[in-house]
């Protein structure tokens, strides 16, 4: 059985329900809107040394597409006193890949692969966001609507996860062209 | 400079901000007529400080977004204003409007406290808010896209022709509006710029018209604006506390418990021809002195006009046409809360190389009911009043202003939810 848990967001002190989280993205809550839901891969129930139980995401959101790819982006922020790894990612849209940006070969910048997933360390954050490390739905199987909410699951290195609702914007950048490791580069925008 | 320039400055403007505020403040719980202006720091509906000490600033005075009734109506006019107006694209539907209230709702509660929108790629232009406040109104166009036509306030359509009307259809109607306002030009650029981005899969902006009061420190606060006529333009405005019910909806309506209609009117100002009015026959047009604003039967601003007063030639003091007496009723609910704002936009010098200006007015009113309080008012001042001659209504449109939301909801999910 699965653990959901209730936590404290670590830099504003509010407390995360499941009731805030079915409106998460349409309320305007104060800035970095917790949003998540953590649950532990044991069968043992509420393991409270679980990776997720420490794992909050803030300002989650995701770019609105038609279809093609999209990115996924928040703030995780990890109030635990061990270094918390994001290991990978799903999604009911689209298979989902981590990304960072770098430099290829000639200068330009691109996305690849993040090798080794995410580290959040222990007691700090780490920001996905446009130009750097984020979540890339790689084929959508439905569009993306601005101001509908999506979840993504996070998969961390102990097996345990962390939903995290996404509401959807509308979002000229996040253009980043793709290295997939071919010299192939893709354009993941999908304006038409 | 550091020695004395900002720190020096900023220590005075913050004082005689406090100072202004309090003072008005003070004369709005009194009661004073017209008021309104000064209510700066009242609790619930005005601004407060989010710091305190020497080094707070204007830029740091945050409106409260959620609420019973969305800010920016009553709230005390800020300095600037931009106000546009979108047309919804082909297709939008009930979902989609209720998707777009849902980005908006979240953009605004996070800009007007001085927090970057979700997206936001100049997050550092939100961290001033100035007193931002941004105003969601509907079209009747939302209410047919939503399939709600029956629950479309009888009053929300354009106003009927009126025969001073020059209306030019850019300035014209619209399916939605943002009211943006705030102390800061800036501020107000970079909201509206957000909003609209994310607002670009459900429509597009019809027309925009900005307009601007005097600087926050200018004078005090609560003074009662002057427009570029030179008037003192607003004096008999309602107070939207003590006269609460002539601004809100009191929910005959239903959904729009909370809510009040926007007028806009874009009223130009024929300030070439003005030139060539003497100060006495400008006091005569408006019945009104230009110093102060008083009746030309009274000594103060805020005396009561004495219509029926009658001078050394036997003609009433305040004429038959002037604008005071024109715009006046004996019907209290024929009144309605005016929140305009001057424009001065270039000129058109390629069709009119004489042209020196194109100003006048962003005539913004609310009220709760536009035909019972508006409608009434503008028909009289079309009939007769000799202030037509310098000013010709350009663009009008009206609104449904939604009722404000408490967190967890979004804006207009009374009507859409």
């Amino acid at each position: 059985m699965s653990a959901r848990t209730t936590r404290r967001a670590p830099l504003l002190g509010v407390t995360v329900t499941l009731a805030l989280l079915a409106v998460a993205g349409c309320s305007g809550t104060p800035s970095g809107t917790p949003s998540g839901t953590a649950s532990s891969g044991s069968s043992s129930g509420a393991s409270s040394s679980a990776a997720a139980d420490h794992l909050t995401a803030t300002d989650p959101w995701i770019k609105a597409a038609e279809s093609g790819m999209t990115a996924a982006f928040a703030v995780l922020h990890n109030d635990g006193d061990q270094d918390v790894t994001v290991v990978g990612a799903t999604s009911d849209l689209s298979p989902v890949e981590l990304h960072e940006m770098a430099t290829d070969d000639s200068g330009a910048m691109v996305m690849r692969q993040k090798e080794g997933g995410l580290t959040i360390p222990a007691g700090g954050e780490h920001a996905l966001e446009p130009g750097g490390d984020h979540l890339m739905l790689m084929e959508l199987s439905a569009p993306v609507q601005a101001g509908a909410e999506y979840d993504v699951t996070l998969e961390l290195s102990d097996g345990s996860t962390l939903v995290v609702t996404a509401p959807a914007r509308t979002f000229a950048g996040a253009k980043e062209s793709y290295d997939d490791g071919h010299g192939e580069g893709h354009d993941m925008s999908h304006d038409g | 400079m550091a020695d004395v320039g900002p720190t020096a400055q900023a220590r005075v403007s913050r004082r005689a901000f406090l100072v202004g505020g309090a003072a008005a403040g003070a004369v709005a719980v009194a009661g004073a007529g017209g008021a309104w202006a000064g209510r700066a720091t009242s609790p619930g509906t005005g601004a407060a400080p989010s710091g305190t000490g020497e080094t707070s600033l204007h830029g740091d005075l945050r409106v409260p977004f959620h609420g019973p009734r969305q800010a920016g109506v009553e709230t005390p006019p800020q300095a600037y204003l931009t106000l546009v107006a979108l047309t919804l694209a082909p297709g939008a539907d009930r979902d989609a409007l209720v998707r777009l209230m849902r980005i908006w709702t979240d953009d605004v509660a996070r800009l007007t406290q001085g927090r970057p929108g979700l997206t936001d790629t100049e997050p550092e232009l939100a961290e001033v808010p100035a007193r931002l406040t941004v105003t969601v109104g509907y079209g009747p166009a939302v209410f047919t896209a939503a399939g709600l036509d029956d629950r479309r306030p009888s009053w929300l359509r354009p106003l009927p022709p009126f025969g001073v009307d020059r209306l030019e259809d850019r300035w014209n109607d619209g399916d939605l509006v943002l009211q943006v306002c705030a102390d800061d030009e800036v501020t107000v650029s970079h909201a509206v710029r957000m909003l609209l981005r994310e607002a670009r899969d459900f429509a597009s902006v019809r027309w925009l018209q900005k307009g601007f009061r005097r600087s926050v420190g200018s004078e005090p606060a609560g003074r009662t604006m002057r427009n570029l006529m030179g008037q003192v333009d607003g004096t008999r405005n309602v107070d939207p506390v003590a006269d609460a019910p002539l601004v809100w909806s009191d929910g005959t309506d239903g959904w729009l418990a909370g809510g009040t209609s926007m007028v806009v009117r874009r009223i130009r100002m024929e300030l070439d021809t003005w030139d060539e009015v003497d100060r006495s026959t400008r006091e005569a047009v408006m019945g009104r002195r230009l110093v102060d604003g008083a009746p030309l039967t009274g000594d103060t601003e805020h005396d009561e006009p004495d219509l029926d007063a009658v001078g050394p030639h036997g003609l009433t003091v305040i004429g038959p046409a002037a604008h005071v007496r024109r715009a006046r009723t004996d019907d209290q609910a024929e009144r309605f809360l005016r929140r305009a704002y001057s424009y001065d936009v270039a000129p058109d010098v390629a069709a009119d190389p004489s042209v020196l200006s194109s100003s006048g007015l962003v005539f913004v009113t609310f009220q709760a009911d536009v035909d019972r309080q508006f409608v009434p008012v503008q028909r009289r001042l079309d009939e007769v009043d000799l202030l037509n001659e310098w000013t010709t209504p350009i663009g009008s449109a009206v609104f449904a202003v939604p009722p404000g939301c408490a967190e967890g909801e979004f804006l207009g999910q009374a009507l859409l939810g």
